[in-house]
């Protein structure tokens, strides 16, 4: 099979519009697990066992099983009960769903790195509890934590073909259809994995310096 | 005849089965200079952390102003007090600690106007203005801009100070304030609360190991030991008379150690 650079020219439109989608659900996904993920840390260190153990409870059975079952969940189960979600909405809460989990486990080192001091010292000064996480705690959680958070914004972006599965039409599944139309699958495929391979490259850079710049702040 | 600010009735407090206050009971009156001194371990520094509702008691009752400190009235029966009961209470209080816990997030005007604008809803040039006072006071308005990090332990302990101050608490409690700092440095700090001593009438707490200063500061001596108070009279007599065998056998090893009485 010979390489076909006029193929390729012709699909590349098709494979940029799958791109976009492809960045866009990783930013709202990102977005989503980034504060659902705060909220679940935050919660499970409640006081109120009523809230905790619920919450580790939900955090423990979307780990525990596959990001792909739950998509065919959201999108092919939810409808049999009345809730119908367009495909993207849907692939943006699975995502962020699923990776919320994980940022709160990544949250819940930050917060407990927070030292008790801080807590202490923000009740002394008379600080709702409220005003203590935004003003005190929060502050000092994140910027260490930043790194970890940012690695687990590549991993997303890297498991977005899955998305193809509900219907939502990002790069891996433009790919799969310019391909199945054509019978050619060496130049979508090849480009979708350059396209990846290019933007994970580029993320690579941007976590260097993340942790160069927030690493030394932690300290 | 005035009412005592502080009156603890019959506190206890245990850690699991480590019993740290046994059956306490002390007043405090209005502008009232107390140190508390006494081996590490005797509980002296659990009081304060008790006043300034950083722990739970496990008996007893306290009261702050006229007011229960762990207790309130609800329906004509008496209750735990509540996590609102609790913050309306700590406006009478601050503190100040052994290791200073400035945020270190935010610069040192930040650090002291934080809470009066967020818990008393002080406009930011108002809450600004006082702290620029307080940091005149402690003699670090120059510092007003610099972060945590940028200061000595002397200077950390001076801005914890004003901080504590800004709330204008009708009651300060210092926890070991010159422990953690070099030697040289303590003098600064001791200094402050000298002239806060002399020109307020705030009622304060005091848990040091430097007997000189507690000598020069404070109204009244008590002695701890195991939980209870030993020992309490004013400073010359705790200091050149102890009464106990246990006072002296403490003054005799803090001298020995090398500290000023």
């Amino acid at each position: 099979m010979e390489w076909d650079w006029n193929f390729v020219a012709e699909i590349m439109p098709t494979l940029l519009q799958g791109l976009r989608l492809t960045l866009l659900v990783t930013l709202l996904s990102a977005v989503v697990a980034a504060g659902l993920g705060l909220a679940f840390a935050i919660l499970r260190r409640s006081e109120n066992r009523l809230i905790a153990a619920p919450v580790g409870l939900v955090i423990e059975f979307i780990r525990g099983t596959p990001l792909l079952v739950q998509l065919y969940f959201i999108f092919y189960v939810l409808p049999d009960i009345g809730i119908v979600l367009p495909p993207l909405a849907a692939g943006v809460i699975g995502m962020g769903l699923h990776y919320a989990t994980y940022t709160a486990e990544v949250y819940r080192a930050g917060i407990e790195n927070v030292p008790r001091d801080q807590w202490e010292a923000a009740r002394a000064t008379n600080l709702t509890p409220r005003q203590t996480w935004i003003h005190v705690i929060v502050p000092q959680a994140v910027p260490p934590m930043i790194p970890a958070l940012a690695n687990y914004l590549i991993a997303m972006f890297k498991e977005t073909p899955l998305l193809s599965a509900i219907t939502v039409l990002e790069l891996m599944n433009q790919a799969k259809s310019v391909a199945n139309s054509s019978y050619r699958y060496i130049e979508p495929m090849t480009m979708v994995g350059m396209f990846f391979l290019a933007m994970s490259l580029v993320s690579v850079v941007i976590l260097r310096w993340l942790e160069h710049r927030f690493g030394r702040l932690a300290k | 005849m005035t009412a005592p600010i502080i009156r603890i009735k019959e506190l206890d407090k245990s850690f699991g089965t480590l019993r740290v206050l046994d059956g306490l009971s002390f007043d405090v009156m209005p502008g009232e200079k107390l140190a508390l001194i006494g081996p590490s371990g005797s509980g002296k520094t659990t009081i304060l952390r008790i006043l300034m509702t950083l722990e739970t008691i496990s008996g007893g009752h306290i009261e702050v102003c006229g007011e229960q400190l762990y207790h309130m009235q609800r329906n004509g029966r008496e209750v735990p007090a509540d996590a609102a009961h609790l913050h309306h209470m700590r406006r009478h209080i601050g503190m100040v600690f052994q290791h200073f816990n400035l945020f270190p997030h935010k610069s040192v005007l930040d650090n002291i106007t934080l809470a009066p604008m967020l818990t008393k809803a002080e406009p930011r040039a108002r809450a600004e203005a006082r702290a620029m006072e307080l940091l005149e006071m402690v003699g670090l308005a120059d510092k007003a801009r610099a972060m945590p990090s940028q200061l000595s332990g002397g200077q950390k302990q001076r801005v914890a100070i004003a901080r504590a101050l800004a709330l204008q608490p009708r009651i300060m409690l210092f926890d070991e304030v010159t422990s953690a700092l070099d030697p040289e440095l303590v003098e600064e700090v001791l200094l402050v609360m000298k002239r806060l001593a002399a020109e307020t009438d705030m009622t304060m707490l005091l848990v040091t190991h430097e007997m000189g200063f507690a000598h020069e500061f404070a109204d009244r001596v008590l002695f701890f030991d195991k939980g209870r108070i030993v020992e309490q009279g004013p400073p010359d007599q705790i200091f050149r008379n102890p009464e106990h065998e246990r006072t002296q056998t403490f003054l005799r090893k803090i001298i020995a150690a090398g500290h000023r009485v």
